[in-house]
């Protein structure tokens, strides 16, 4: 039944947007992290979404099918008396642009609503749907 | 046989139906919002419902006989009607997905969905009526 495939296209957005906003999380967390877990400076981390028919070529939801690191150059701050500085006294930081990832973070808390709004619009639907005849 | 309440009843069906499968096309562009190269869809409901009533239906597969053979897709109904939206404002990204546009059109969908309901509803409680005589 085609209105209950609404539930499955809008959850698949609520998931993969909320995912968006765990790593924007993640990145603004960590925007002065020198030393990630594999010794080097954390990189931002971004997710890719990608279209995918969750019941037939109608219903397209939303999944991400990877989180890559940005390609941006590391930040270099001019710090001699930090452990982590270079012979020229300078300290790589990570490459997370604060602005941008506040930007991605309304991004996707609007979407967010806005797919949970999809939902309950599908619910009140399905609910009259379900009274007729009474 | 084929009353007039029949056919009068099956027309709200067929309406009815295709506001649930428009309602779906509608939830799949709002969760793409975000999804590079997607391209939002829509059906003309007036057309829509006209190529349904006149009994246009789904077109038939083509019958594979050899291992060799090539089969088409066979196109459901919606499928050949459904179209893509025009873009009003161009995304770097390839998305053309308008928000705005999506969720009045979502919103009266909806609403469209809900007065079907109700002229359902309103023939079965005046059929009611005859049948029990008070």
């Amino acid at each position: 039944m085609s209105m209950l495939n609404v539930f499955q296209i809008a959850g698949s957005a609520l998931n993969a947007q909320s995912l968006r906003l765990n790593t924007t999380a993640s990145n603004l967390a960590n925007a002065d992290s020198v030393v990630a877990e594999d010794g080097q400076p954390y990189r931002a981390k971004q997710v890719v979404f990608a279209a995918r028919p969750v019941a037939g070529p109608e219903a397209i939801g939303v999944q991400v099918t990877q989180v890559v690191e940005s390609a941006a150059p590391l930040r270099l701050v001019y710090e001699p008396n930090n452990p982590a500085a270079n012979a020229e006294g300078y300290v790589e930081m990570p490459n997370v642009n604060v602005v941008e990832e506040m930007v991605n973070m309304i991004s996707a808390s609007r979407a967010y609503q806005n797919n949970a709004e999809v939902m309950n619009t599908a619910r009140t639907l399905l609910q009259r749907t379900l009274q007729i005849g009474q | 046989m084929k009353t007039q309440f029949d056919k009068s009843i099956q027309f709200h069906q067929t309406a009815l139906n295709l506001q649930a499968q428009r309602q779906q096309l509608l939830a799949s562009n709002i969760a793409n919002a975000d999804t590079p190269n997607y391209k939002a869809r829509d059906i003309d409901f007036r057309t829509a419902l006209q190529g349904a009533l006149s009994g246009a239906r789904d077109r038939m597969p083509l019958a594979t006989t050899q291992p060799a053979h090539l089969g088409a897709d066979p196109d459901t109904l919606l499928q050949q009607l459904s179209g893509y939206r025009t873009e009003l404002q161009s995304a770097v990204d390839g998305n053309t997905v308008n928000m705005d546009i999506e969720r009045a059109a979502f919103a009266e969908n909806a609403l469209h969905y809900e007065a079907s309901v109700t002229f359902i509803n309103g023939m079965l409680r005046s059929m009611n009526t005859a049948i029990t005589g008070q």
